[in-house]
């Protein structure tokens, strides 16, 4: 694999010349950060598939292969990623993917990334090659090495290849919609879910309750008799939306927060500005210029975490972890790469 | 338990402490009361502890971590001690803490559908905690009526639904865990993700080795409406893991889909009398789970599938009760060998599917050249096979020529791209295997991150990752991933 050895040369060189990397893929989470440090290690020519087989539910790619190629092969074969991963830009890859660990509107129905992370190929930031995981659905030789690289933003080394589980596209999807406000919302959804209703998004915003059903068409014609509400047609741009942040609730530079919650947890009292919830109530936006210290309490009483996703002007904002977990943290990273030329700064709340 | 004079020089003031911290009786010396906690599944490796720890209290744990980490004493974490791989098996020096005692279900969140456990609760009184509320936890092994939860996280144990419900991984949201320094760090959260690092998903089929859960807040699902089981006869295992490729192929993903061979099937047919035809080459046993219009459909749309592919009968069972005699003989299959066999030795190995047929011609040859007959039991759905292997432990040499065998079903598993171990954990019974599914640099990244956690290597030592001279002395039979020899040549 001479993509792999040429990055592993870009490893060695940056650790004897004592320069971090910036891994870059299509550069398109860039949003996240205020600006990167280190010399670019691009993944570009680390792309292709390298196995797919849709009856084992598996399909492996090399980590800088455009999530755009991905889900067409799977769409090919009528099969998807369970977590609906965002498409910010056309240049996403499925190593960018996993590194930053965004799912969709789908998540809390099928699952995050890392739930389906099978295996990976990467190099740690000593320079060496190696792989964790495998390609099967049932593994537990050794510590689960591959999944920790599912939202770890490339701290701890550089995705080569991936191996992911993937499941089946739902025979059909509908979309239903409900008037209610937050509280009554996150009371019904949180009820409805004790049920196998083959639910697959909820979203909430000014009075309006989405919800997606995807399933069987027998499974989706029961649930649609026993939930009611209306039936909403042509929904697929407005779940894109959610996904991929383009819905107009997250333009402009006013600060994005993300409050990460339990689902049924009631509305905020705190910060009273308008919101757009989703993943049954556990993901919550919000928009403003708020003290940090006052979303961060209002976060820690709903036994959650809030972040500041964009539009911040200072140094990072959000729920920080306990000190001995950023120990832990620290160690960990040291693990992977102890000379900390990896991504530096992409942690910032956790590995500072 | 013969200790020097020195030792009680260490050891005194050391169980002195130990017993001030444990409630009465909390602290086992005799040999008598240590007998039972030398093993675990594992029957063939025991070793005593020096002592054996069952607190009823977190804090006591934190009490006795911090003891142990001030006397550099090694510590082995047991639950119910079903483990076939010798991962609670104790060290000789060493403690041996057992989490029995923290049994209680703490709380159950109707509304957030999740539940916070102790680590000594059993995988299936979770369930029957919450049936009442429409909710069950979905991992299901088959040791569920024994197995903890706490087990189940170290080993990331799965079950006959895992295909479609996941593996403990999917199923829990957060614990509490006491490092080595006795430390409590909540790894994980109420809510669906957590800042940093996923060391949750670290934690979980690791073994004990990087800290003693003593919570879990586990994910509960809604109770499907309806579950129906299929049974199709087959005249081979190849056809039939086709037909199962077919099924998964077509866009079904069955709450449950097993396969056993024939020696299996007879086995278990003596022991349960589920019905199996006994003279089938392997059997399916296909479960379909959902609304129940929509399983209906499903149930049709499978047994036509699989006569189309091959099946020489499908039977659907009649009612819940049926749907039970099915898989109590799946469910049986290991004691149910253990009928025809005074040993058995139970492999487990994932591999992809699609090599099934080639493996089990593999192992059938393997079978042949040790003189050892191997009954086959397989999680058709996700790969995952339990080669039996039986024997006779009095008859000289077999238990080696079986662990021998043992060894080359999991070297073969390996070739074909699979893994060692897909729920029974690494342990000490794979140490060697480990020489061969990883590159040495591979295992030195698992010991760097186990340095993260426990710099001394006092939690769990010698399990899951092999010495580097182990593997040297092995002699290099790397085979990595499916790859051939020479991984280092391009190929096109």
């Amino acid at each position: 694999m001479t993509e792999t050895r040429g990055i592993q040369e870009q490893v060695r060189e940056a650790l004897s010349s004592e320069t971090p990397v910036s891994i870059v893929g299509g550069n398109t989470k860039s949003f996240l950060q205020h600006s990167p440090v280190g010399d670019k290690l691009e993944m570009k020519s680390c792309q292709g598939l390298v196995d797919y087989e849709p009856s084992e539910l598996v399909i492996t790619v090399r980590g800088g292969t455009l999530l755009m190629e991905v889900e067409e092969i799977l769409n090919n074969a009528g099969q998807m990623l369970p977590f609906e991963p965002p498409r910010f830009g056309p240049g996403s890859t499925i190593g960018g993917v996993v590194a930053s660990g965004f799912s969709g509107p789908r998540r809390p129905f099928t699952g995050a990334i890392r739930d389906f992370v099978l295996g990976v190929g990467l190099v740690n930031g000593r320079g060496e090659a190696l792989h964790f995981g495998g390609r099967v659905i049932k593994n537990v030789a050794g510590y689960d090495l591959s999944r920790l690289m599912a939202g770890a933003m490339g701290t701890l080394g550089v995705l080569t290849e991936i191996s992911l589980k993937v499941v089946p596209r739902p025979e059909v999807e509908r979309s239903l919609r409900f008037e209610f406000e937050l509280g009554e919302a996150i009371t019904r959804v949180n009820q409805w879910l004790g049920y196998p209703y083959p639910i697959s998004a909820t979203a909430w915003e000014e009075g309006v309750l989405t919800l997606r059903l995807s399933g069987s068409s027998q499974g989706v014609e029961a649930a649609t008799r026993k939930l009611g509400g209306a039936v909403a047609e042509d929904l697929e741009g407005y779940w894109s939306s959610l996904r991929d942040l383009t819905h107009p609730f997250f333009s402009g530079s006013d600060p994005l927060w993300r409050f990460s919650l339990p689902p049924a947890t009631p509305p905020l009292k705190a910060p009273e500005a308008p919101s757009l919830v989703d993943w049954g109530g556990a993901q919550r936006w919000v928009r403003g210029r708020y003290p940090s210290s006052m979303m961060i309490l209002a976060a820690e009483e709903a036994r959650g975490w809030v972040t500041l996703v964009r539009g911040g002007e200072g140094p990072p904002e959000g729920s920080v972890l306990p000190d001995r977990m950023i120990t832990l943290h620290r160690r960990v990273k040291e693990a992977f790469d102890p000379q900390g030329i990896l991504n530096p700064g992409r942690l910032p709340l956790v590995l500072g | 338990m013969e200790h020097t004079p020195t030792d009680h020089i260490k050891y005194g003031p050391l169980k002195a402490a130990l017993r001030q911290i444990l409630p009465p009786g909390g602290l086992l010396e005799d040999q008598e009361a240590l007998r039972p906690y030398e093993c675990d599944g594992l029957m063939a490796k025991r070793e005593l502890p020096l002592w054996v720890a069952l607190p009823d209290a977190v804090d006591q744990i934190q009490q006795i971590m911090r003891l142990c980490h001030r006397y550099h004493l090694p510590v082995v974490a047991r639950g119910a001690g079903t483990s076939l791989s010798g991962g609670a098996m104790p060290i000789a020096n060493g403690l041996l803490l057992s989490l029995v005692k923290l049994n209680r279900i703490i709380e159950v969140d109707g509304p957030n559908r999740v539940a916070r456990v102790e680590p000594g609760v059993r995988n299936a009184v979770i369930t029957e905690a919450v049936a009442n509320q429409g909710l069950y936890y979905a991992p299901d092994p088959s040791s569920q009526i024994a197995c903890t939860i706490g087990g189940n996280v170290a080993e990331n144990a799965g079950g006959l639904h895992c295909l479609k419900y996941g593996l403990t991984i999917h199923n829990v949201l957060k614990v509490k865990v006491i490092t080595i320094e006795g430390e409590m760090l909540t790894i994980g959260s109420d809510s669906l993700d957590a800042p940093g690092y996923d060391l949750l998903a670290l934690m979980m089929g690791s073994e004990g080795m990087l800290g003693i859960v003593v919570e879990v807040t586990v994910r509960l699902l809604p109770q499907p409406e309806t579950a129906r089981l299929l049974l199709a006869a087959f005249d081979s295992v190849e056809v039939a893991g086709d037909a199962v490729a077919a099924i998964i192929a077509k866009g079904l993903i069955p709450g449950g889909l097993e396969m056993m061979d024939r020696l299996a099937i007879s086995a278990a047919e003596e022991f349960v009398h589920a019905g199996y035809p006994v003279d089938a080459e392997a059997i399916l046993l296909c479960e379909l789970d959902g609304t129940r219009d929509e399983v209906e459909a499903q149930v049709a749309e499978t047994e036509a599938l699989l006569l189309e592919r091959g099946a020489t009968a499908v039977r659907v069972a009649a009612d819940e009760k049926e749907r039970q005699l099915f898989w109590s003989g799946r469910k049986s299959a290991f004691p149910a060998v253990g009928r025809i066999s005074p040993d058995y030795y139970c492999m487990d190995g994932t591999i992809p599917r699609r090599h099934l047929g080639e493996v089990l011609g593999q192992i059938n040859a393997l079978s042949r050249q040790y003189d050892l007959r191997v009954a086959n039991v397989f999680h058709a759905g996700d790969g995952n096979l339990h080669p039996l292997i039986l024997y006779d432990a009095n008859k000289q040499g077999e238990l080696e020529r079986a662990e021998e065998l043992g060894g080359k079903i999991l070297e073969v598993c390996v070739e074909v791209g699979g893994t060692i171990t897909g729920e029974h954990g690494v342990g000490v019974e794979k140490l060697d295997q480990m020489c061969v599914q990883f590159t040495p640099l591979e295992l030195d990244q698992f010991r760097k991150v186990k340095s993260a956690f426990d710099p001394e290597w006092l939690l769990n030592p010698g399990k899951v990752i092999p010495e580097n001279h182990r593997c040297a002395e092995l002699g290099g039979m790397h085979v990595h991933r499916g790859q051939t020899r020479h991984p280092e040549i391009e190929r096109f």
